[in-house]
């Protein structure tokens, strides 16, 4: 289980928008460390966000995405007080999942 | 001779449309700092620095919570944007590193070599704890104006050594801090170089650091600052909170007085 992530969400209008940072190596598995020994890729694989136990996200990353992401989207709806969930796994297996209040 | 004319009108043509792409492309910069300053990394370390001031640790058990930073036990507020300063418990001018690893040392407990282990990140598995520390701490000072003391005869000391060692000159390059730093409109590659000598550029520097390094995806110090700065010099090693390294902060801290401080920031 990952470090926690950093959610915002605001509501804009008629739109949520939806920030999220993450805490993760993202290892392409092309880096070689200090002895010349390839390190395996780690990466986040899937991200789902649910608002309402409606899924308004489901994204599929590979290694492109740097480590740390910074995710921002928005989606219609939301209102204030409701809750988003945001769940990432990754290609280990391991998955962390936050939660954050509209405002 | 016409040919020598010929080439001289070439090569004016040449600087010209190099020095506009220079300058758009330092545009570009500043704006890719902009677009990730909304969702900077660093904000996890503030996150991570946090738990480790409020957790118990070391043979006494203890947190930081009643580590001096300068502004009374456990004030956090506002204490990096008047840091480094001369504590009379430790004897010495301390910056915000030296500080820390004296709080771990006196009320954890710990040596001063496991307060020091990991006091850079490595970019992977060794996290640093002082980063994720200096990270907390400097982004309860954003916003705060600089206010760093030069009253007591060892601070004036410690800012009297900073500025000689901004400008002696030594190693295989024959390089000082103000060969890169001393003069407007320098540059590493393309990264501009602030003119440390002026208030401004010490104010643009000094109130950006710690930051989040995208390129290392650590959040780095001062400390590392000049840590690295000496290594580009090919100079002799920066011993991390030696007397070196805190006098040269008091130096470009003190310069910077005045200024809103804004880090942690983020830096490509």
């Amino acid at each position: 289980m990952g470090d926690p992530m950093k959610i915002r969400a605001a509501l804009m209008g008629d739109e949520t928008e939806v920030k999220v940072l993450m805490s993760h190596e993202m290892e392409t598995g092309q880096r070689k460390d200090g002895k010349g020994q390839l390190i395996p890729a780690w990466f986040i694989q899937n991200v789902t966000v649910t608002w309402k136990d409606k899924t308004v996200l489901a994204a599929q990353w590979g290694t492109a995405v740097s480590k740390n992401p910074f995710l921002s989207f928005r989606f219609k709806g939301g209102a204030k007080g409701d809750k988003v969930t945001v769940t990432w796994v990754d290609n280990r297996g391991d998955r962390r999942t936050d939660e954050a209040t509209i405002a | 001779m016409k040919a020598v004319l010929g080439c001289v009108a070439l090569l004016a043509m040449g600087i010209a449309p190099a020095l506009a792409a220079q300058s758009s492309t330092t545009d570009e910069i500043a704006k890719y700092r902009a677009a990730l300053q909304d969702g900077n990394p660093a904000e996890l370390w503030e996150a991570r620095g946090e738990g480790i001031w409020k957790a118990p640790r070391g043979p006494k058990r203890a947190s930081l919570e009643r580590c001096d930073l300068g502004l009374g036990p456990g004030v956090v507020k506002g204490a990096y944007a008047r840091l480094p300063r001369y504590f009379a418990d430790a004897d010495r001018v301390q910056d915000l590193e030296s500080r820390l690893v004296w709080c771990m040392t006196t009320l954890q407990g710990l040596t001063a070599a496991e307060a020091l282990k990991n006091r850079f990140g490595n970019g992977s598995g060794a996290r640093s704890d002082l980063e994720a520390l200096a990270a907390y701490v400097s982004s309860e000072s954003q916003g705060a104006k600089m206010d760093v003391p030069l009253a007591h005869p060892k601070e004036i000391e410690a800012y009297r050594i900073g500025e000689k060692l901004f400008y002696y000159r030594g190693g295989t390059h024959d390089f000082a801090c103000a060969t890169c730093h001393g003069e407007e409109g320098k540059r590493i590659r393309l990264q501009d170089l602030p003119d440390l000598t002026t208030p401004e550029g010490a104010r643009a520097a000094y109130t950006t650091w710690p930051a989040y390094r995208v390129s290392q995806g650590e959040v780095r110090t001062f400390e590392w600052r000049l840590y690295d700065c000496f290594r580009q010099q090919r100079f002799p090693e920066l011993v991390f909170g030696s007397d070196a390294a805190i006098a040269l902060t008091v130096f470009l801290a003190r310069n910077a007085n005045g200024a809103p401080f804004a880090a942690p920031a983020i830096k490509r």
